[in-house]
């Protein structure tokens, strides 16, 4: 099968790219740009390892072909950190063990992100919600819950300085 | 203690929350080409013919590799070398790989593996203990001890049928523990290649990089120096890549064909299939109990569905009874114990290995032996207490026990004593304990050498190295080396780079399994530094004018009273007064006290201990369970960093929940035209039920710190030991609320619900297995215990009836 050109934004910076047609958005981010950051535990939506953000809507990105992506907006855990210093959500989430294996924490920092986009301090229940399609065997959520609230207060922080 | 103890975060944080750290998938190198795996649909199944040509000639293939490549065995325990990379002749489950092609991408690959032609002639498939026990025929194995029994064991610690005869009360129940898997989110993946000398090397999920390096030399039969492999941090392990799996032997195979490297990654439906996981367990206890409530013996039978291969079946087998008696006094104990082969995924070790299926019947007898002595569950407990460095009947030596803190902890906490059995309708509590080991006594290949080797190097510039064979699965293995150096050398965690289960550069640590990294790679640790450390301090104190045993070390500075030196600065007095600066440590834990066959298994260096209270809702009218709080504690002896110890509990917690509610591995018979072939029911983890963020209670976690003289500052395991309460205590805080005995995993609706309507009918208000098969366990091996004038030996039976 030919290859297609894609140009589309990642991180906040253009790409342009020929790609397999078939591919997925995690394939072309994994093995055409390299960005190993996104992982796949199903590749068949189940499992949420794979989300990323979709102009600015968590979406996962194994049920979206990259095509779909033309002149989009994809942001994925390599964009989060600002230069050296990470996300806030970065940090609670190293800071009170939210991440133990880190293989399903992509996904998560990025659905909380655009959970926090919305509503800036959520509830533990709205948080649980906002993670449900997320599946993590380490932690028993409960250090992700609270990661995500410490973030969301850091981010706060940040805002009123 | 400076590092000890402290909540921090951990020294591979970072890496986790960037994406940075490297998984096996993360791989790609140049000239890297792709393995697929063709499996058998048939479960059980003699292999006719099998033709590649039309794959081979497929464009885009660059390899088809099949049984007649690998003619030599393996497998994980010395004494079941019963798997081939690719089965040449006879196929065993649903799944057993018979093929592999390599081709320049995955498409191509999987489009190959339509190409090839196996012809099959199906055998009969064995899908149950029961079957396996009544047909010796078609056999799964050729070895074992007859027709489909892999294994049967039997002990007798004192005449425990004697005591239970003789006592006051006789408790007599069945469980059944259906299996479940590890479910990684991370699916097995690895990477082989040819280094630049030639040498093979292995990137690979694994937890046991040693294990995997004996079996690729066994296998491609190369020496061992040749070969290097480096378990890349594991996306979850949880046993699940404990084994050595086919796809490593294939990928390693084929890199040395080829020449460039190749790689694989499991899809999700073949790490169902790989499975290895929980063993289902039908057990029968019959436990002698005196009117006040004392333990006279137990007589526990277990029958262990083991699937296709042996994997570490045997191990697995004696632990549904090794530590039975660890918790509470238990003066007799006779265990018998078989294992049986099905056509079905090998089972193998999941967290809690064996010990959680014994201690769901073991803790729910307790409770049916509370309510029928008129006794709280936490005082019968507290009455019977194993004692603190004392032997049990089957010869463990057991050290520190925090159990009775941990139960008067979650006692207190949940206000057991106002709500246990005075909540409404609906709403009950339960509690169970459990305990586990901190790693195995006995290494699977017996020899004298250490379990486990820390190396560390010195640099000038104050940086410390660590070279040790431990294998970060997520469970912050790393971390605790890096907190034990920097303790003993007054350093900053992160000063200290790790360099981690690589066979080709750190000394050996058999592995990340059976809880035993924080015990003995963190004592080989503190060797190590030790050695290190009176180093600086003598080149220290010569430079201070003081005796060497009065420098201190902490917060980066090496010090006598006032003065002080950098730690960077005491390295360069020291490689200066030494030469290069480096020591090693190692560990070998004690021996253990019991000398019989089969002793090897059980012993451990130190036993941790949990207690749980679990709260259930319960709605009568649909069978539906939520559980609002779950409180633990955890005698963890010491904690190293309690951010990680917590994550270990409430993860243990989890996934006990999850067992207990809700996860299964279970497969179903397709019809004669599909040769009755045993499919997975639910090989998806959408229908492969978990518990996600929203069905998870607030959890209520407690570390109890008694420390143990064998641990590194007292420590003791967390990764697996707080699995082991939760599931009974599910069990026993629904029979709380609704007053029904699930004697069986998972609990679910409908389980209650049958149970419920037996209960309105005035039938016995139970569901869970009705009878225990006819097993033809062997005579008992007879081990007196030291009590009975025991030396921890079998004697003959003739004997026995002195010695008693």
């Amino acid at each position: 099968m030919r290859h297609a050109q894609l140009a589309l934004s990642v991180n906040g910076e253009a790409v342009e790219t020929s790609v397999a047609p078939y591919k997925t958005l995690l394939e072309v981010l994994r093995e055409d740009l390299g960005l190993t950051g996104t992982k796949h535990g199903c590749e068949l939506g189940e499992c949420g390892a794979c989300a990323v953000l979709i102009d600015g809507e968590p979406q996962l990105s194994c049920l979206v072909l990259a095509l779909e992506c033309e002149a989009r907006e994809i942001e994925t855990v390599e964009g989060m950190a600002r230069g050296a210093q990470l996300h806030p959500l970065q940090a609670a989430f190293a800071d009170l063990g939210a991440a133990q294996c880190g293989y399903c924490t992509p996904g998560i920092l990025l659905t909380a992100k655009a959970l926090l986009a919305r509503e800036p301090r959520p509830t533990p229940s709205r948080i649980k919600e906002a993670i449900s399609g997320n599946l993590c065997r380490c932690t028993g959520y409960q250090q992700i819950v609270e990661a995500i609230e410490e973030g969301a207060r850091r981010m706060d922080d940040e805002r009123r300085r | 203690m400076n590092v000890v103890g402290k909540p921090r975060r951990r020294v591979d944080g970072r890496a986790k929350v960037t994406g940075q750290t490297r998984f096996a998938d993360d791989f790609a190198l140049p000239r890297m080409v792709h393995l697929k795996l063709l499996r058998s649909p048939h479960a059980h199944a003699l292999i006719e013919s099998l033709d590649v040509a039309r794959a081979q000639a497929h464009p885009g293939v660059h390899l088809v590799l099949t049984g007649k490549d690998f003619p030599v065995t393996f497998g994980i325990l010395p004494v079941t070398q019963d798997e081939y990379a690719l089965a040449p002749e006879h196929v065993r489950y649903v799944g057993d790989p018979v093929a592999g092609v390599v081709a320049r991408d995955e498409q191509t690959a999987t489009e190959a593996l339509d190409l090839i032609e196996v012809r099959y002639r199906p055998l009969e498939p064995i899908a149950t203990p029961e079957e396996a026990l009544a047909k010796p025929e078609p056999r799964i194995h050729a070895y074992g001890e007859r027709g489909n029994i892999h294994r049967l064991q039997a002990f007798q610690f004192g005449d425990a049928d004697a005591a239970i005869a003789a006592s006051d009360h006789v408790f007599e129940d069945i469980f059944f523990y259906e299996g479940n898997t590890h479910l990684p989110i991370e699916q097995h993946a690895c990477v082989a290649a040819l280094d630049a000398d030639g040498k093979l090397t292995l990137w690979s999920s694994t937890q046991v990089p040693h294990y995997v390096h004996r079996a690729l030399a066994r296998v491609l039969r190369m020496p061992a120096s040749q070969i290097r492999v480096i378990a890349t941090p594991n996306g979850g392990g949880f046993g699940g890549k404990t084994d050595i799996c086919n796809h490593e032997l294939v990928a390693a195979k084929a890199a040395l064909v080829l020449g460039r490297p190749v790689k694989i990654c499991l899809n999700r439906e073949e790490v169902f299939y790989m499975h290895r996981g929980r063993h289902p367990v039908l057990m029968k206890f019959r436990t002698g109990v005196t009117k006040d409530g004392k333990l006279t013996g137990m007589h526990l039978q277990t029958l262990v569905d083991g699937g296709a291969y042996g994997s570490y079946g045997v191990a697995s087998t004696f632990y549904t009874g090794a530590l039975q008696t660890v918790t509470y006094e238990l003066p007799r104990y006779q265990f018998e114990a078989a294992r049986v082969f099905t056509n079905k995924p090998p089972c193998g070790p999941k967290r809690g290995h064996g010990t959680p299926q014994p201690r769901y019947g073991q803790e729910i007898q307790l409770d049916k032996i509370a309510e029928r002595l008129d006794k709280d569950p936490a005082e019968l407990r507290l009455a019977m207490l194993a004692k603190p460095n004392s032997l049990t009947a089957n010869w463990l030596r057991i050290g520190s026990i925090g159990l009775e803190q941990c139960i008067k902890t979650v006692v207190e906490r949940s206000d057991w004593k106002n709500r246990y059995r005075k909540l409404p309708q609906g709403r009950g509590l339960g509690l169970a304990c459990g305990a586990y080991l901190c790693g195995a006594g006995l290494p699977i290949y017996w020899n004298k050498m250490p379990q486990s080797g820390v190396q560390l190097l010195l640099d000038r510039s104050g940086q410390v190295t660590l070279f040790c064979g431990a294998t970060e699965i997520g469970q912050g293995s790393d971390d605790v080396l890096a907190a034990i150096v920097s303790e003993v050398l007054g350093i900053d965690p992160y000063e200290v780079r790790c360099v981690t289960g690589d066979t080709g550069m750190t000394p050996v640590d058999l592995g990340s399994y059976s809880s035993r990294v924080t015990l003995m790679a963190g004592n080989a640790a503190i060797q190590a530094a030790q050695k290190l450390k009176s180093m600086l301090a003598e080149a220290a104190a010569e430079d201070l004018e003081v005796a060497p045993e009065r420098i201190s070390f902490a917060n980066g500075r090496v010090s006598f009273e006032s003065h002080s030196l950098t730690f960077a600065e005491a390295v360069v007095l020291a490689e200066a007064k030494f030469g290069t600066l480096g020591a090693v440590g190692s560990y070998s834990p004690p021996r253990a006290p019991g000398k019989y066959k089969g002793a090897g298994v059980g012993p451990s260096p130190a036993y941790s201990y949990t207690a749980c209270v679990v709260e259930a809702q319960v709605d009568p009218r649909t069978g539906w369970i939520t559980i609002p709080k779950i409180w633990i504690a955890h005698d963890i002896g010491r904690t190293i960093n309690p951010v990680l110890a917590r994550g270990q509990v409430e993860g243990s917690v989890y996934m006990g929940l999850s067992e207990a509610l809700m996860e299964e591995q279970v497969f179903r018979r397709l019809p004669p035209k599909l040769s009755r072939a045993l499919v997975h029911k639910m090989p998806s983890l959408l229908e492969y039920k978990s518990i996600t963020s929203l069905e998870m209670p607030e959890m209520d976690t407690v570390l109890i710190e008694d420390p143990d003289p064998n641990g590194p500052f007292g420590a003791k395991e967390v990764g697996q030991g707080p699995l082991l309460p939760v599931p009974p205590a599910v069990a026993n805080a629904i029979y709380d609320a609704v007053g029904v005995r699930i004697d069986e995993i998972p609990i679910t609706p409908d389980k209650v619900m049958r149970a419920l309507e037996k209960k309105a009918k005035g039938e016995a208000p139970r569901v869970g297995p009705e009878r225990f098969p006819d097993v033809p366990y062997p005579q008992p091996l007879i081990v007196p215990p030291a009590w009975e004038g025991g030396d921890g030996s079998e004697v003959k039976r003739h004997d026995a009836a002195a010695v008693v």
